[in-house]
């Protein structure tokens, strides 16, 4: 295969997908396009070029499902940074702290604390049990096929909610950031990411990881210095001008009502400091943090990256420095989250985004000199194409943890029971990835305008619930065994989605109805009152105010009539629900002890003396790491 | 997969492991019990203690604020601690590790 030829063509079909009829958003005005051209050109260049550099790197499976084991506790660190910082936590986190204050700061800090569980019980056994898949660490005790199996089943499905999420997530970002086609976003991310994976596999896919997390958190430092510059540096200066702000006073004052009346200024700016002006109910708020807790240390593409380390010393290494640099980024964004408010302010960023996504975007355009000024959009090229690096720096490890668990566990390990060739191994594993990539890209165009949000969150669930327990009682329980670990995969996973479909997540045509209705019943009369008051009005001043809020009006009305019209004579939700039967929409507090209780009972009445007798080998190796898997073959 | 050059059951029940065993389980499990709790006091006493993460404490910042920029500075010292730690479990593993082949041969 000629290498070059190929990256050139990548290359161009790329910028195809850039091609001129696209219609720009507002964001960047059309004079400026060129930046945007750049910038993305420049950025997508060096990956490509450490593609091409690393595709010469990758000659067996071994390099390409774990970078050779070469990668070092620091680089290793970056990566998993880069490999978890998704454009969730970069834009949606900085959004949520610009329209909602505190509650979105309190949001971000479970995705920190869920690395201490990595840290402490699951990264260095992981790394002197494993070799590329969890699949390797549960067979090592266990029966290989049908562990592999049903963990590569698992992974498939953790990895492709995470992963509609993000293809989701980043056609409609890029689609609002640089204004191509939502379609062409998508595809566009899916060819990048693939060149990396298929050709450079996991060293590529390191590097890209090192290369996102750097410019992330660059573009971040750079953005939070010339914000607090402006305000001397100073931590209760910095908090008092954010309390005087009158953008935000008006923002809570609308947040809050009625109980507006009774608060002065201060008081109302106080009160985006202080919790529950987004989340109202804490059952929930302790449901999401279980599942991102112990999640994150189920998840696939997370401890795949412990397989590219040498020893456990060095995997250790790559959790610390990856909660310094998480850590760090999530504290950065309480300042991207409040200066965006106070600069940007909060109306013009919901006008942009109603989620609050462009709230890091528009403060660096802000920064720069405004929407008018080469610097400002500029910047704006920077951080959008930081967000899109981002995007297919996860899709691409979300993409090599799936391919591995099919083409390593399913079709060596189950299929072809051990017996192929390494060069056999690697073609496995690039088709695999390719038919994942291809999958990835079609249901991200299918799923255009479907709300994937709660998919994040459901991806962490089922890793918790599933994975989770299944990984950690190998590792630590001496009676777990197939039965188990069969058990508490399936029912861990089906305890998740199940919960998910039967909560307030779902859409209930009824309550959709009702709701809408509220809407068309109260426009109807108000209308007929504007109507009244417009022929009574003289001033073209006055008159031209009632005409539009008529507008606005009979726009709501149109608005709730059309999406009663788009239910039709649904009553029910998917499952054939009329109202949610649980008020949770996380469903971890319920699934995760579920999917333990399944390993304990199910180990328990399976009992299989093999796995017992192969526990003191599996102990002692996980806290000596005698006898390690050498994934080094350099 | 097993290896059958080592006495895996000889090294396990060998007093130098079963000393680092001890140890690294008492100290992992109570810092993992430590985190756990104190990141869940963060969403509840942001629900149930309100009043108390109202309080301000330093111009603006309110305890709550200085209370969730605490979870990170714990995290930080959670894996500082950690890291410390690990270094006496690895010289603990390196001894069993260097002789490894000679117990239970």
């Amino acid at each position: 295969m000629n290498r070059s030829k190929i990256f050139t063509i990548t290359g161009l079909a790329f910028l195809l997908g850039l091609a001129p009829d696209a219609a720009f958003a507002q964001v960047v005005a059309p004079q400026f396009r060129y930046l945007t051209f750049g910038v993305f050109a420049a950025i997508i260049a060096i990956t490509m070029y450490v593609t091409y550099v690393a595709a010469k790197r990758v000659k067996t499976s071994a390099d390409f499902y774990a970078a050779g084991g070469g990668v070092t506790g620091i680089q290793n660190g970056w990566a998993i940074a880069g490999d978890y910082l998704s454009a969730a936590s970069f834009l949606g986190i900085a959004g949520l702290i610009s329209l909602f204050g505190y509650d979105g700061f309190m949001y971000s800090v479970g995705w920190l604390v869920a690395y201490i569980t990595v840290l402490l019980v699951i990264a260095e056994p992981c790394r002197n049990i494993g070799k590329y898949t969890l699949g390797d660490i549960l067979a090592f005790r266990n029966n290989p096929k049908t562990v592999k199996t049903v963990m590569a089943l698992s992974t498939i499905t953790v990895s492709t909610f995470y992963l509609i999420a993000q293809m989701v997530g980043g056609g409609v970002l890029v689609k609002s950031l640089i204004g191509i086609d939502y379609e062409y976003s998508v595809i566009a991310v899916g060819i990048l990411m693939l060149a990396y994976v298929v050709f450079g596999g996991m060293v590529a896919t390191t590097w890209v990881q090192i290369i996102k997390a750097v410019l992330l958190v660059a573009a971040s430092l750079v953005m939070v210095f010339v914000v607090w510059f402006q305000y001397g540096f100073g931590g209760p200066e910095y908090f008092a001008k954010v309390i005087g702000d009158p953008k935000i006073q008006a923002r809570v004052a609308m947040l809050v009502g009625d109980a507006a009346k009774n608060m002065t200024p201060q008081q109302l700016g106080q009160r985006f400091l202080e919790p529950a002006l987004l989340l109202k109910n804490p059952i929930d708020q302790i449901s999401l943090g279980m599942a991102l807790v112990l999640g994150t240390a189920g998840m696939p593409h997370i401890l795949m990256r412990f397989f590219t380390v040498p020893t456990a010393q060095s995997a250790r290494t790559s959790v610390i420095w990856a909660m310094a640099i998480i850590g760090g980024f999530y504290v950065l964004t309480l300042f991207l989250g409040t200066g965006a408010a106070m600069l940007v302010g909060p109306n013009n960023i919901i006008a942009a985004d109603r989620g609050g996504n462009m709230a890091a975007p528009l403060l660096a355009q802000f920064l720069g000199g405004g929407p008018g000024s080469i610097l400002g959009n500029l910047m704006l090229s920077f951080v959008a194409a930081v967000a899109f690096a981002t995007i297919v720096a996860v899709v691409a490890g979300l993409v090599l943890a799936s391919a591995s668990a099919m083409s390593h566990d399913i079709w060596v390990g189950v299929i072809k029971g051990e017996h192929a060739t390494d060069e056999e191994e690697r073609r496995a594993a690039r088709i695999c990835s390719l038919l994942v990539g291809a999958l990835a890209i079609t249901i991200g165009i299918l799923a255009q305008g479907q709300n994937v949000a709660h998919l994040v969150a459901l991806a962490f669930a089922v890793a918790a619930s599933a994975n989770f327990p299944v990984v950690l009682l190998t590792l630590y329980w001496k009676r777990c065994n197939t039965g188990g670990v069969v058990a508490g995969l399936v029912l861990g996973t089906l305890s998740a989605i199940g919960l998910v479909l039967v909560s307030p997540n779902m859409t209930y045509p009824l309550q959709v109805k009702v709701a809408q209705q509220k809407i068309i019943d109260a426009s109807t009369p108000k209308i007929a009152k504007l109507n009244v008051d417009l022929s009574t009005t003289t001033e073209p001043a006055a008159l031209e105010k009632l005409k539009k809020e008529i507008a606005a009006t009979e726009k709501a009305k149109k608005g709730a009539e059309d999406a009663i019209a788009k239910l039709g004579s649904d009553t029910t939700s998917i499952v054939g629900l009329e109202q949610p039967l649980i008020n949770l929409r996380n469903p971890g507090l319920i699934s995760i002890p579920l999917g333990f209780f399944a390993v304990f009972l199910f180990s328990l009445l399976y009992r299989d003396r093999r796995a017992e007798e192969i526990w003191d080998e599996l102990y002692v190796r996980s806290n000596t790491g005698i006898g390690r898997a050498a994934a080094v073959t350099h | 997969m097993a290896t059958q050059s080592f006495s895996w059951s000889k090294i396990e029940s060998d007093p130098r492991f079963q000393a680092l065993h001890r140890k690294k389980t008492v100290f992992l499990w109570s810092l993992m019990a430590f985190s756990v709790i104190y990141y869940f006091a963060l969403p509840v006493g942001a629900a149930y203690f309100t009043e108390l993460f109202t309080v301000k404490l330093w111009g603006a910042i309110n305890f709550g604020l200085l209370f969730a920029l605490s979870e990170f500075l714990v995290a930080w010292g959670i894996a500082y601690v950690y890291a410390k730690k690990a270094s006496e479990f690895d010289a603990m593993a390196d001894v069993i590790v260097k002789d490894a082949r000679n117990i239970g041969t």
